[in-house]
């Protein structure tokens, strides 16, 4: 089936894999398999879909009134038969379907550990109002807008929101997942090919959600263990006092990085130790109780 | 023979007589049939409204914030004075509609002045209960599940003031107006929708005193 | 004195909403001008602000929809073109604060303000038709129903200039739409406006269920009724039991917004999930809510010009109550990426995607219907006849977001975006359209004009599938939604291939109006004299165009599955109408301003309770009280139609039937 689904590939991505964010280019196993399991299900449908268009065009122009040689058959209102194709139909094909939805659902499940025999590297996600914090707890190290992972290696994301809800997603990775405050998600994904791999947030979360992307970049082992030097010779501490005024929303905030991060920083976040983010505090004509307006 | 009479298909008025056939195939349905179905539905759509606050309640139960639980909260006592006032509110409701049946107007406004203290008592006790609980510090806004507790009970009290002031309403209008076919039918649904607040009663009870200090 | 209300309210340094209220407002107070000049404020007062007759009710729902679409067009416009101009560094002419109410307020009207009302319309005008009955079961609660949704139709477009809307997205997701996160007055007022008019469909939904459970002419069994009615009644049931979530979880955020409780914020437990859940278990109801009644019209029409009966009726049936019941077990498909677990997300997305057997069966008793027919053309089929070809599409990718692993990464994208779009455009939009083509000749007595009506239809479906193509296309880009500007460029193209197919669908509904205009003008040529303009063939084609306020002189005698099409080949075979009955007396529900005085209150009570003015909202409460009780006092609830006017009013219908018999003599249909 993954062949079929491939014949298919390039006729699509002439249409949406032109562009350096396609989920139909992947970069990595996760976005590789949940792009598989995409067009298998899109073959599987259209296999019933395009006779069904076609009939229906078909048997529109063919019984058009002026047709002489078509048959009027007023009376051919029910048959048994027809029923049992009509319903059996739709039923075998989503039978089939349900298949592959509970056997992708297990498989791709962004919980489930990644069958590798390297290690994964664990970062952990906050999203805040309107930027993204990713913390290396084993390096102790931490970056604003912007990560670097090494290729062929998974990585455990533990994901949290300071504020309201995001969905951290790097599409030509794979599968996205939701961050909330008070509590913590688990996504696990891998970069084969090195390069620079844009990522979003996927779900509305006010006046600065437009400028919720960022950069995961792909680099080679040797080169990942480089930046980590990099990042722990440059300094700078991100701490709970440095953290709540990061929490403050703000907009732009340029790609940044600290050497030292305080353990635990991100449990505490998940557990809020480290309380909710305050929201909007100007508005119009200072009043953000009748609109609300948007820090710069 | 009035010309009312000879049109036996005027807007809900139905067939001859009270012909409230099951598959509706004597025509549309008498008035009272109607009434009754559509009040029927409406009591369906609020029993759904309540079970999202029950499940609100329940997925809120544990999550007390560090403030106190039910076990620290609820008196017993209280609870089945109010569940008794209740009970007994929608038994005296029943007569009140027999009453009416037969046309007594004297003993169906009794029974219905007597549903209606009933009812005042039963407000009157929750309300003392919120009273005393928000001044011993637990309002809704010291936890999720004292938002859920007083966002259900608080929902069923509502229900309850509403229906106070109906059942006034439609006391005064018994006076004035006398058993009009339109009052009886009012004087129907009051008593569904008495009997169906019992029934929702019987559930927070239940769940939220009963379960909530079950060890 | 008025609580938050102060100038701050209106907001000065946004000229774009200041302009568009300024020139809405100009237009209105012309109209109302017009309508007090020429006199006839009393006649709108008598014949239908105060109507209980179910079918002005109907027009003036689907009127209600039809303008509330227009505005819900415009925001579609905007954003399209803001996210065309906003591209690299670019930042458009919307900014953010702007932009996010105008998403927000573009969902938010279209489902609840435009299709909605335009479903509920069709529903009100032709259920108590096809049933062959006077009217609905509760009259004067139809039009509090009405007036009702009309009411949060109106604190909607006033949040345009006094305060603002809520910039969450159409659902106002928790903890976003909590005070911490929006301490303006945008969730208010969306919560208050969908609060009332929710009021008025939950009442809706009752009454139609009842009408069509309880009010039908004799002999009209379950399995006689047209399938209009069938998805009518599975609409209804709906509505009666998933508006109630609805009611429920916005009267939980209110309770957070207004006392702070903690339903759903962060803090001291609250549950944000359970806003999603919550939310979604009406959500997708909803969505079937407004699909079935599209069902029920592609039905009749595709019988009607096919010139056949519907095929497999029952298995239809069956179908409808499939879908009715499947509808309530697949809402977590909202939100796969939630974290839920392996096992919650495939049996979810299982039930999913068996809901599509339901609609698959109907799409092939369509086919079937016009198997072995007579098809005709009209603009109403070829709305249909699009519907079939497009949204299959729609169903197909929304079975592929119904499959988690895809979901993980189309979820909130633009191919989303283009997935339910292209369903409820081809679905909802298209049946609105082939409805309201369909039946208006029987509202207003004359057909719409054929010419603009296919302009309107090939513009609309070219537009329609530029614009939501091209978004297919940026979802798979991995492009998100809802974004103000766009800062990744490489998905400029397709945002402007968009732009381009927008412009077409401007067209589209420019030949719309058009297509009104002049079918007004031309109302003489268009003339239906029969009350049978299409060959109908269920019973509200039995009376004349427009129908007598009680629809039918003496209710019909219902004898089979299409009642209609039986008395009229009775009458082609026997040459003669049937003898004419003996008129009587007929007593219609009195007119009555309940409703649009309750409509009026909740309205104060919607906006003293948006701006914390305290006084006005309890105002508001015991003048809704007060009109509440005046209803119920009053002595007389019914009008006598005398049957002198009952006689001369059929006898007239008949004439013209008879004419039409002699005429079509030579061809018997």
């Amino acid at each position: 089936m993954p062949e079929r689904g491939g014949r298919l590939l390039p006729l699509l991505l002439l249409l949406g894999g032109c562009s350096g964010a396609s989920i139909l280019r992947p970069g990595g196993p996760i976005g590789a398999n949940n792009r598989t399991i995409l067009l298998d299900s899109l073959v599987i449908m259209l296999a019933i879909i395009l006779p069904t268009m076609l009939a229906t065009l078909a048997f529109a122009w063919w019984f058009r009134a002026g047709n002489r040689k078509a048959k009027y058959r007023p009376a051919f209102v029910y048959s048994g038969r027809i029923e049992l194709i009509v319903w059996s139909i739709p039923l075998l094909t989503i039978l089939f379907l349900s298949g592959l939805i509970w056997i992708g659902s297990h498989a791709l499940d962004p919980a489930k550990p990644l069958a590798e025999k390297t290690p994964p590297l664990e970062v952990q996600v906050v999203s805040l109002d309107w930027k993204w914090l990713f913390v290396y707890p084993a390096q102790g190290i931490a970056t604003l807008n912007g990560a670097v992972v090494p290729t062929g290696v998974p990585v455990r994301f533990r994901l949290t929101s300071a504020s309201v809800m995001n969905s951290f997603f790097v599409p030509r990775l794979g599968s996205q997942i939701y961050t909330m405050n008070g509590m913590a998600t688990t996504l696990h994904l891998q970069a084969d090919r090195p390069g620079s791999y844009y990522g979003q947030s996927a779900h509305f979360s006010g006046d600065g959600f437009s400028d919720m992307h960022f950069r995961l970049q792909a680099v080679p082992v040797a080169e990942f263990t480089r930046w980590v030097a990099g990042v722990k010779a440059a300094g700078g501490l991100l701490d709970g006092r440095a953290y709540r005024v990061l929490a403050r929303q703000s907009q732009h905030e340029p790609a940044k990085h600290w050497s030292a991060v305080q353990p635990g920083l991100f449990d505490m976040v998940v557990a809020q130790h480290l309380p909710p983010a305050p929201g909007p505090e100007q508005g119009r004509d200072g009043q953000p109780q009748i609109s609300p307006g948007t820090a710069e | 023979m009035t010309a009312k009479a000879q049109d036996p298909y005027r807007i809900g008025r139905g067939g001859s007589g009270n012909s409230n056939t099951g598959r509706g195939e004597g025509g549309p349905a008498s008035k009272r049939t109607t009434v009754g179905y559509g009040f029927w539905i409406y009591l369906l759509s609020d029993i759904i409204l309540f079970s999202g606050f029950f499940a609100a309640y329940a997925v809120l139960a544990k999550q007390t914030a560090g403030g106190p639980g039910p076990r620290e909260l609820f008196g017993q006592e209280r609870v089945a004075l109010e569940t008794a006032a209740l009970l007994l509110s929608s038994f005296t409701c029943g007569l009140a509609g027999v009453a009416a049946e037969k046309r007594k107007l004297l003993p169906a406004q009794l029974w219905l002045l007597a549903t209606g203290l009933l009812g005042a008592v039963f407000l009157g006790l929750e309300l003392t209960e919120f009273a005393e609980m928000i001044g011993e510090g637990a309002g809704p806004q010291r936890s999720a599940f004292l938002s859920a507790f007083y966002g259900l009970v608080g929902l069923h009290g509502l229900h309850i003031a509403v229906g106070l002031l109906w059942l006034g309403t439609m006391m005064a209008q018994l006076w004035v107006k006398g058993f009009r076919p339109q009052v009886l039918r009012r004087l129907m649904c009051f008593n569904l929708f008495w009997h169906a607040l019992d029934i929702v009663w019987v559930g927070i009870f239940t769940m939220v005193y009963l379960m909530g200090v079950a060890p | 004195m008025l609580g938050k209300l102060t100038w701050s309210a209106i907001p000065f340094s946004q000229p774009i909403p200041l302009i568009a209220a300024g020139g809405v407002g100009l237009a209105l107070l012309a109209v109302l001008g017009w309508i007090t000049v020429k006199g006839h404020l009393p006649y709108l007062w008598k014949e239908w602000i105060t109507s209980v007759d179910h079918k002005r009710i109907g027009v003036m729902y689907v009127l209600l929809g039809l303008v509330m679409l227009l505005r819900g067009f415009v925001d579609a416009i905007m954003m399209r073109t803001q996210q065309a101009s906003a591209i690299g560094h670019a930042q458009g002419y919307l900014p953010p604060e702007h932009y996010d109410q105008i998403f927000s307020a573009h969902g938010t009207i279209m489902i609840f303000f435009g299709a909605m009302p335009v479903v509920i319309g069709l529903m009100n005008f032709v259920v108590p038709l096809q049933l062959g009955v006077r009217d609905v079961a509760f009259p004067t609660l139809n039009s509090t129903s009405f007036w009702l949704t009309a009411a949060g139709a109106l604190l909607v477009n006033m949040s345009l200039v006094i305060g603002e809307f809520a910039r969450t997205g159409w659902l106002p997701y928790a903890p976003l739409s909590e005070t911490t996160y929006s301490p303006g007055v945008g969730v208010d007022y969306y919560v208050w406006a969908i609060q009332i008019s929710g009021v008025g469909t939950l009442m809706s939904g009752i009454n139609l269920v009842t009408t069509i459970l309880k009010l039908r002419a004799p002999g009209m069994g379950y399995l006689r009724m047209p399938m209009f009615c069938w998805t009518a009644l599975g609409a209804n049931m709906l509505i009666v039991a998933a508006f109630p979530i609805l009611t429920a979880t916005l009267a939980m955020l209110t309770l957070d917004r207004y006392l702070g409780f903690h339903f759903f914020t962060n803090e001291a437990g609250g549950n944000m999930m359970m806003f999603v859940n919550l939310i979604w278990a009406w959500g997708h109801p909803e969505v079937y809510i407004l699909i079935l009644p599209a069902f029920g019209i592609f039905s009749e029409i595709f019988s009607t010009f096919s010139s056949k009966p519907l095929f497999g009726y029952r298995s239809m049936v069956a179908a409808t109550l499939f879908i009715v019941v499947v509808s309530f077990t697949v809402w977590l498909h909202h939100f796969f990426t939630m974290g839920a677990g392996a096992d919650v997300n495939a049996a979810f997305g299982v039930a999913t995607s068996i809901i599509a057997v339901g609609t698959g069966v109907k799409i092939y008793n369509w086919l079937f219907t016009m198997y072995g027919g007579r098809l005709r053309f009209p603009t109403p089929m070829l709305w249909s006849l699009a519907f079939m070809m497009t949204f299959v599409i729609g169903g197909m990718t929304g079975v592929l977001l119904a499959v988690p692993p895809a979901d993980f990464m189309l979820h909130n994208s633009m191919f989303l975006v283009a997935h339910f779009h292209n369903v409820i455009n081809s679905g909802v939009i298209f049946g609105a359209f082939a409805g309201i083509t369909y039946w208006f000749p029987k509202a207003f007595g004359f057909r719409l004009d054929e010419f603009w009506g296919k302009m309107a239809f090939w513009l609309t479906l070219a537009g329609f599938l530029i614009v939501f193509g091209a978004l297919y296309v940026l979802g798979l880009e991995g492009m998100t939604r809802r974004l103000q500007h766009i800062d990744f460029t490489e998905w400029a193209p397709w945002l402007y291939v968009s732009v381009a197919g927008i412009g077409v669908m401007i067209l589209g509904v420019a030949a719309q109006i058009l297509q009104i205009v002049v079918s007004i003008r031309n109302r003489e040529a268009l003339r239906d004299e029969t009350g049978d303009p299409w060959d109908g063939r269920s019973l509200e084609w039995a009376t004349s165009s427009p129908p007598p306020a009680f629809n039918f002189a003496v209710l019909p005698k219902v004898h089979g599955e299409e009642p209609y099409w039986t008395i009229k080949r009775q009458a082609i075979e026997s040459q003669g109408l049937a003898d004419e009955p003996k008129y009587e007396a007929i007593e219609m529900p009195r007119n009555s301003a309940t409703g649009v005085v309750t409509a009026f209150f909740a309205t104060l009570i919607g906006f003293a309770m948006i701006w914390s003015i305290w006084w006005l909202a309890a105002l508001g409460f015991v003048g809704a009280y007060a009109t509440f009780v005046v209803f119920a006092w009053r002595d007389e609830e019914e009008k006598e139609i005398p049957a002198e006017e009952v006689a001369r009013i059929d006898r007239a219908r008949r004439a013209a039937r008879r004419k039409w018999l002699e005429d079509n003599r030579e061809q018997p249909a």
